[in-house]
């Protein structure tokens, strides 16, 4: 020991310094650190986050109306949106081109559902026109203004030339524009009306509802994992059955289960009617809104609280509350201020789990939410599975995932999981 | 224990795998006894004719989505797709079906009545072949309505007359029209006025007089459910259902064919598909739609059959016996007042009808 | 008390029936003084007030609350409630410990009210999910086994059955077995850009389902087609190796949220002091580290098994139809037709995870009782 202090810098026993033998320790402890994690880092990169981030680009991607009509996006530019007057024959004998091209490779009627979104009856206004401008011939038969208004007067109108100019950038904000109940026009951003405003409002329900759901959860889940912790094992490991036990009946039975439970002529009303609880015109109304929702999600979601905050309990050495009671602390102030902060770590995880999933849920809130159960995630699905607008729905996807993680940022700076460190 | 039993899985997918066989084509439909019903009037006597092994895939409610994805990563497994008309004209708009010659491509009709005529006004796309017509309608609770049972569709906005819930779906589609009807709006003038947001209003707001007593289903069985539960007094599904839950199930409900909606399902060949599969898919559905066919479905299922020369041959239920063109949604005697699906008005209206009718139902 | 409040005035009813149970305690207790009579009498009372009020079932409810109150009030009487706690409790002491049980009875009776009514519903003689008034009435006509007939015969519920039993463990092997190693390099100090790996190993649990699915299709149809195609190998087994590979990114983020939160509570100085003592890491992790976090690591997994044995929306994508699982089988026959036949199913499954949980909880006692270990 002394001779070290003496000669230079400290060394560790294989002869290098202390200081350098070290580092290359932690090197050496970040490289097994890192090599253990990789393996799953790179699958789920590979296989989820670079598929979905490129889901995700849709959102902006906007490359259809410029690939589709080249010619007339150009003379496009020439063309004062502003002025109020129709665009000149250039620009039709450039959109016949265009046209004739797209129907060849059938691609206008993609554009028309494209345009449909932004303005109703762009639709069927490409697909009828195309059956005509097919017969078209793009040198003979200029000029093609008075030609085309004559197929679909839709084309001697304004608008439609200032939906395809506003709407033709390669890159747009038009699908997050309606994401949050606006849309994009040639005069900027602007407010959607007021009877098609629904996204905001939906978020904010099912931000509120999963906060609602989560809070129920961690209520219901802390005595149940608090009494699985410390009861007899033999007798815990009982009860645990009764916690999985739900986990083996499918959602959507679970989900009809509570139908069956809460409608009103369930199983709930039934019962309280013939106990003469409730008269029998004034059945409980506890399915097809909000409250049906947050009842069977809740219990949808329990075991997922109940698990983490058991296992975290599980590791609590029962000798601190103990101690603390040995030193005259009262019960609740044993649990307070021993029991509890040692099972933050438990309800953390337990609540991030159930908070997203309960955000990410659409199959539950459609079954018994009614109409004001209704989560965003079901406007995503029915964007992508039905209306085919995958831009709004990746927008959509996109806005809840920033919120996702902006919320897991807050917790973990307010709460700080990482930082709750036993010993 | 845990590397045992994954041996034993991966033997157990080695030994399912090596089971299939060369031929093979994957058709895919709704589910339930619908595809049942293709079972037997189509995939088994297409089997044993040509030896072709039919994979059955339950997907067509995700048919549009999952069509264009895999239309998008250039690797189509569908050979053929059963869909609604109205998915059909979306996927042939995209570009995501193939476009059918009807007179060459179809059986004429057993008297040489070309496919073309014999299908008539069904023909809506170019893409899509109709297969079966069927309705939405509405079924009532015999027992709930008293002696008074409804004949008209405005039952459903009459709460004075039929207190109790009703459920109806939950979209605009057909609901905006029976709100047009029932608020005194011609049968004639119900798209135009619905072209208009005071028409649209107008509708909404004659939906919003029974907004609180409607139960919104979005499940073709929900309906059958709730009517059985005696949960609602009335409700709107596919006639098909309605079939089932009356004469199956014996239930104590009737039918109110007043006003009912008739739709069309069929079969559509995804784009892209190889030339020798195509060409099979091409065979199959010259077998499948043909009128003899198309008539056998019928004794399954009561929807029907999408060819003016199959109407005749429509025979008795395979099963209960009974005969099945009483509960045809085509027989004259429940034809009497018929909407049928505007398809060219929705494939336009619909994004935009649609967000304004969730806004209002969230309201 | 049911039947007074059953007949008319809720709070009367209930007031008459606990003068009447206070009425029977005193003659319990003071005439009679023989627990066994007493008892009998009660329960057979109360069922036959039941039978003639409301038939078979109310003889049922009948022999359930009079077995109860019989109980309860020899329980109150004989100070048995304080037999098996400490005896220095004090009276809010012991009733908060009684209150805090029922309480948890409550939770617990939530969590299986759903199985509740699937239990005797899948016995329904019906095609509905619904109480027929001959099931209420227990006749035999209103019960009948042919969902679970359905169930056994029908080809589609057999081969979606046996597709969750393969997918499922394969892909609940592979997000344990990387989770869990991911997580206890992510639990170590001084990993660089941790919340950011963090972040993007939970991210399968954060983005909503139906983006995730479309996503994942794109990817795994590349994968598909060079599997298929580069290496020749059979469609259908790469139908299997797609979903369970989906799956298993799917049940990532559970193991790795409760294994980490687990290892928040593990101390370090463990594998440590293994190391010292000569342990290599492999030995160390197995003996050491293994064992004191395995309850993270077997709740983790059971979630990562459920939400693949449970999932539908992915593989509704990603799968085709000779990969159809149980949950899929499980939506179509939701949406296109009513059927209990899910209900037997669900039963099914329950009764097997019933006697699977027992099996291993009586094992793990007969090996602790093999030891010499007293059960705790």
């Amino acid at each position: 020991m002394t001779d070290a202090t003496q000669s230079g810098p400290m060394l560790a026993a294989d002869g290098t310094p202390l200081k350098k033998s070290l580092a290359r320790s932690l090197r050496r402890r970040k490289l097994r650190a890192l090599a253990l994690i990789a393996p799953l880092l790179l699958f789920v990169l590979l296989s989820f986050v670079v598929p979905i981030v490129s889901m995700l680009f849709r959102s902006v991607e906007n490359g259809i109306v410029a690939q589709t009509l080249p010619l007339t996006v150009v003379e496009l530019q020439n063309w004062d949106a502003e002025s109020g007057e129709l665009p000149d024959e250039a620009l039709y004998a450039a959109f016949t081109k265009d046209m004739i091209a797209a129907i060849e490779a059938k691609e206008h009627t993609k554009l028309g559902t494209r345009l449909n979104y932004e303005q109703t009856g762009m639709s069927s206004m490409f697909r009828k026109s195309g059956r005509k401008i097919k017969r078209l011939d793009p040198e003979a038969d200029a000029p093609f203004k008075e030609k085309l208004i004559e197929i679909h007067d839709g084309w001697g109108d304004v608008d439609t030339w200032r939906v395809i100019k506003t709407h033709a950038v390669p890159i747009t904000n038009g699908y997050f524009l309606n994401a949050v109940d606006m849309r994009r026009t040639p005069e900027g951003a602007q407010a959607q009306p007021e009877d098609k405003r629904i996204l905001i409002k939906l978020f904010g329900r099912t931000l509120f509802m999963s906060l609602i759901i989560t809070g129920s959860c961690i209520l219901l889940a802390y005595p149940i994992s608090y009494l699985l912790a410390n009861l007899p094992m033999r007798v815990s490991n009982m009860l645990m059955i009764l916690v999985l036990l739900p986990f083996w009946t499918s959602l959507l039975v679970r989900t009809s289960a509570w139908k069956v439970m809460l409608q009103q002529q369930g199983v709930i009303n039934e019962t309280l009617v013939w106990l003469g609880l409730v008269a029998d015109d004034a059945r409980l109304v506890i399915i097809n809104n909000q409250f049906g929702t947050i009842i069977a999600m809740t219990h949808i979601l329990l075991p997922f609280m109940i698990l983490p905050m058991y296992s975290v309990m599980q590791t609590i050495p029962p000798y601190y509350t103990r101690a603390a009671k040995s030193m005259g602390a009262t019960n609740w102030t044993t649990f307070w201020r021993i029991y509890f902060p040692q099972s933050i770590p438990g309800i953390g995880a337990g609540s991030i789990l159930v908070f997203i999933l309960a955000i990410g849920y659409y199959i539950t809130p459609e079954i018994v939410g009614g109409t004001k159960g209704v989560f965003i995630s079901n406007r995503i699905a029915y964007h992508i599975s039905s209306s085919l607008n995958w831009g709004l729905a990746a927008a959509l996807g996109t806005i809840l995932l920033a919120v996702v993680l902006l919320l897991y940022w807050c917790y973990d700076k307010i709460v700080g999981i990482d930082n709750v460190k036993l010993g | 224990m845990k590397v045992t039993k994954t041996t034993l899985m991966a033997g157990a997918i080695v030994a399912v795998a090596g089971a299939a066989s060369a031929e093979e084509m994957t058709i895919v439909s709704w589910g339930g006894a619908y595809s049942k019903s293709q079972l037997k009037a189509y995939h088994e006597p297409y089997s044993e004719k040509t030896g072709v092994t039919i994979l059955n895939d339950d997907s067509s409610a995700e048919a549009v989505a999952k069509l264009r994805a895999m239309n998008e990563a250039g690797n189509v497994t569908w050979d053929v797709v059963d869909v609604v008309a109205a998915d059909a004209i979306r996927l042939c708009d995209e570009g995501l079906a193939l476009e059918i010659d009807f007179d060459t491509q179809l059986a004429p009709a057993p008297d040489g009545t070309s496919a073309s005529d014999d299908f008539g006004d069904l023909l809506v796309s170019d893409c899509f072949i109709p297969q079966i017509v069927y309705s939405t309608t509405f079924g009532y609770r015999t027992d709930l309505v008293g002696d008074n049972p409804p004949s008209d569709i405005c039952a459903v906005f009459d709460l004075e007359t039929y207190p109790g819930k009703r459920s109806l779906e939950k979209r605009p589609i057909n609901n905006m029209e029976w709100a047009l009807l029932c608020d005194g709006v011609a049968k004639d003038d119900v798209y135009d006025v619905l072209a208009t947001p005071e028409g649209q209003d107008q509708a909404l707001a004659k939906l919003g007089t029974i907004k609180d007593n409607v139960v919104w289903w979005s499940a073709g069985a929900d309906t059958p459910q709730l009517l059985a539960d005696g949960e609602v007094i009335m409700g709107s599904t596919y006639n098909g259902r309605l079939f089932s839950v009356i004469e199956e199930q014996k239930q104590p409900v009737a039918m109110l064919w007043d006003a009912q909606v008739f739709d069309l399902d069929g079969w559509i060949i995804p784009a892209g598909l190889s030339e020798e599969r195509q060409k099979r898919a091409l065979d199959y559905i010259m077998f499948a739609t043909d009128t003899q066919r198309l008539a056998d479905q019928a004794k399954y299922i009561s929807y029907g059959p999408a060819r003016a020369s199959s109407a005749p041959l429509v025979g008795q239920h395979a099963d209960l016996g009974i005969d099945m063109a009483p509960h045809m949604p085509t027989d004259p005697e429940n034809a009497k007042n018929t909407f049928l699906y505007n398809y060219e008005f929705w494939a336009d209206y619909r994004d935009d009808i649609d967000a304004k009718f969730q806004a209002w139902l969230a309201q | 008390m049911f039947v007074g409040a059953g007949q008319g005035n809720v709070l009367l009813g209930i007031l008459i029936g606990a003068a009447l149970m206070a009425g029977l305690a005193w003659l319990y207790i003071n005439v009679l003084d023989n627990e066994r009579v007493a008892r009998w009498m009660t329960i057979l009372g109360l069922a036959a007030i039941g039978f003639f009020f409301a038939g078979i079932t109310g003889l049922i409810v009948g022999l359930l609350a009079g077995w109860f109150f019989a109980f309860f009030i020899f329980w109150l009487y004989e100070g048995r409630y304080r037999q098996k706690l400490l005896p220095y409790m004090t009276a809010g002491q012991v009733f908060w410990h009684y209150a805090f049980r029922v309480i948890c009875g409550a939770i617990f009776v939530f969590l299986i009210t759903p199985i509740l009514v699937v239990l005797p519903l899948s016995f329904n003689a019906q095609d509905f999910f619904t109480f027929t008034p001959e099931m209420l009435r227990l006749d035999p006509e209103g019960y009948s086994l042919k969902h679970y007939r359905d169930f056994f015969t029908n080809n589609e519920w057999q081969r979606s059955f046996k597709n969750s039993l393969i997918i499922a463990p394969i892909a609940t092997f592979i997000s344990v077995t990387l989770g869990t190693l991911a997580a206890i390099g992510l639990s170590q100090s001084h990993v660089p850009g941790r919340r950011a790996i963090m972040g993007i190993l939970i991210s399968p649990m954060i983005v909503p389902l139906i983006i995730s699915a479309t996503g994942m299709f794109f990817f795994y149809s590349d994968i598909g087609r060079f599997l298929e195609g580069t290496l020749g190998m059979n469609k259908n087994f790469v139908g299997y190796v797609k979903v369970v590979l989906a799956h298993a990114v799917l049940g990532i983020p559970f193991v790795i949220i409760t294994v980490t939160a687990t290892l928040v509570g593990f101390d370090q100085s463990l594998t440590r002091a293994a190391a010292n003592m000569g342990a290599g890491p492999v030995r160390t992790f197995f003996k050491i580290q293994m064992p004191l976090i395995l309850p993270g690591v077997i709740s983790g997994g059971l979630f990562a098994f459920i939400t693949s044995f449970d999932e539908v929306v992915v593989v509704l994508f990603v799968g085709s139809a000779s990969q159809k699982t149980l949950p899929w089988q499980m939506f179509t026959g939701l949406r296109e037709q009513i059927s209990p036949t899910i209900l037997a199913v669900a039963t099914i499954l329950v009764v097997i995870s019933i006697a699977l949980l027992t099996t291993v909880e009586l094992l793990r006692r007969r090996s602790e009782r093999l030891r010499g270990l007293s059960p705790a």
